[in-house]
């Protein structure tokens, strides 16, 4: 979310070696800045982001109007009902949804898994989503992510791990929800959070932000820049649970940006024209006439499980810290 | 941000999907009123209009599925300025290479244009370009899976090239840029815009209307 006047270069902590990731091209171009990564996450605002496992997905979901497509080996859904591990998926795959498609491709690498990372850039995947779906590489580390120069989208609970996850060089967030169980409610405490903690840093001194940031586990830079610009500086998307349009809708009159739908399309009666109603959703979300048009007949929803039923290993929101 | 005059041109941006804000805020910045556009019924009295950055084919599909279509080239027809960033640029061509067979588009500008030509996210760049009736020098521009212009009309004048790529044209009162300058905080290709808003002969809708003084 760069304010449109402020470039967002001035919020990049540096840190370490050089960065790999910003390149100089030919004549004088850069690929990689913080700009071009976070520049591309400000496109996809307003629009759904679905999950997919196969290249018939792919092609179902870029039909319905979706901004991009995310490549994983197995939905949600299917991850908890089938246990074992979860990780990226097969390149072959990848490819063949990259093929399949003209809209942005993103895919999954597991928390601090570095190398799954490099592969995913190295097939020419557009965004790496570091995601506490698939089952953590690495229980101390995320991913340096400035040292990439395909950008990331990390999950979030709360603004301190939103700003970490940026500190590390993630250039998009999403709430985490509770994947796979098509219940939004953890999606809307998530962004509810968030947003409150945002509010609050507004409203403090600036000689307050200091004890802010120690209390946030954040670093300062960040804080300081999210209590000035009243918002994240990246774009702030929702997910995990969200199944209808009406969820869709919830979540961008939260605040959300945008919205990533998992297991909640491939996992209903009629992929196709739910896909369509909640891209329509995300759209319309504040006129209720068209939210009442679309949400008809859609056939039966993905079968939810009660998120707060859950045992507390089987929370996916949990991973990552 | 100081708030427009009440006589400055009111500017739509259409807000089905893309980088509405980031248009909107440089609007207000060079004193325009920024309108957002969803409906048709939101075209009236706005003097130009914005086509955002984002995904063309969902862009395309929503202008379809909420009748946005026909009010908008119609519009365009009769000489609404129009300006489009990337996807915009998309949308104004008259003809797209590497885009979906249905995609629709809304014409006005007397070019093909090549969808994703630079490549995918991770050939995405910034760059400073030299741009034809942008004083002050090179702006800073973001090309995020850019499209270029691969061939212009006789009526189009072309406004900055990155190598030997088109990427900013103009005709008439219908302006693209392939990169965005709505990322960069420099809002001078929304003066130009607004410029050419604020000189195009009052559009005719605008005429029409009550109590428009300009």
């Amino acid at each position: 979310m760069s304010d449109g006047l402020t470039a967002p270069e001035s919020a990049q902590p540096r840190r370490g070696p050089a960065p790999a990731a910003e390149v100089p091209g030919v004549g004088g171009t850069h690929v990689g800045t913080a700009r071009v990564k976070r520049g591309m996450a400000e496109m996809l605002k307003g629009g759904v982001i679905m999950d997919v496992v196969t290249a018939d997905h792919a092609r179902i979901a870029e039909d319905a109007g979706a901004v991009a497509v995310m490549a994983l080996e197995r939905v949600p859904a299917d991850i908890r009902v089938q246990g074992g591990v979860a990780r990226m998926s097969d390149p072959e795959m990848i490819e063949g949804i990259i093929e399949a498609v003209s809209i942005p491709v993103m895919a999954k690498a597991r928390i601090g898994h570095f190398v799954e990372a490099q592969v995913l850039q190295e097939l020419g995947v557009d965004y790496v989503d570091e995601s506490e779906v698939l089952t953590p590489a690495d229980p101390h580390h995320h991913i340096d992510k400035w040292s990439f120069t395909v950008p990331f989208v990390c999950g979030a609970t709360n603004l301190g791990e939103a700003l970490r996850r940026i500190g590390e060089g993630a250039a998009m967030i999403r709430s985490k929800g509770e994947a796979g169980t098509g219940e939004v409610s953890n999606a809307v405490v998530h962004m509810r959070t968030i947003r409150g903690e945002i509010a609050r840093l507004s409203a403090l001194d600036p000689s307050e932000l200091y004890s802010a940031a120690k209390e946030l586990r954040a670093p300062y830079e960040l804080v300081a820049e999210v209590a000035r610009l009243g918002r994240l500086p990246v774009v702030l998307f929702t997910a995990g649970g969200i199944a209808t349009p009406a969820d869709a809708a919830l979540m961008m009159q939260l605040g959300a940006d945008g919205v990533f739908v998992g297991s909640g399309i491939f996992k209903s009666g009629d992929p196709a024209r739910r896909a369509r109603a909640i891209v329509e959703a995300t759209t319309m979300y504040n006129h209720a006439d068209v939210l009442a048009k679309v949400s008809r007949g859609l056939g039966e929803a993905m079968v939810g499980i009660n998120a707060s039923e859950l045992e507390p290993a089987a929370r996916f929101a949990d991973r990552g810290w | 941000m100081a708030m427009p005059r009440t006589d400055a041109p009111r500017v739509g941006v259409l807000a089905l999907q893309g980088d509405v804000r980031e248009h909107v805020r440089a609007l207000l910045a060079v004193g325009a009123h920024a309108v957002e556009v969803r409906r048709a019924s939101d075209l009236d009295g706005v003097d130009g209009l914005v086509l955002p950055g984002g995904e063309s084919t969902t862009i395309g599909r929503l202008l379809r599925v909420f009748d946005l279509l026909e009010p908008l080239r119609g519009a365009i027809v009769d000489g609404l300025p129009v300006f489009g960033s990337c996807a915009g640029m998309i949308l104004l061509a008259r003809d797209v290479l590497d885009g979906r067979p249905d995609q629709p588009l809304l014409g006005g500008l007397d070019v093909v244009v090549r969808r994703n030509a630079f490549g995918r996210q991770v050939d995405s760049f910034e760059a400073e370009l030299d741009l034809a009736g942008v004083a002050g020098g090179p702006v800073r521009a973001v090309f995020i899976r850019a499209p270029w212009v691969e061939k212009v009309g006789d009526e189009v004048e072309v406004l900055g090239r990155v190598g030997d790529r088109t990427v900013a044209v103009r005709q008439d009162n219908v302006l693209a840029t392939a990169f965005h300058p709505e990322l960069t905080g420099d809002t001078r290709m929304h003066e130009l815009f607004v410029d050419i808003v604020e000189s195009a002969k009052p559009w005719k809708k605008t005429v029409e209307g009550m109590g428009r003084d300009r």
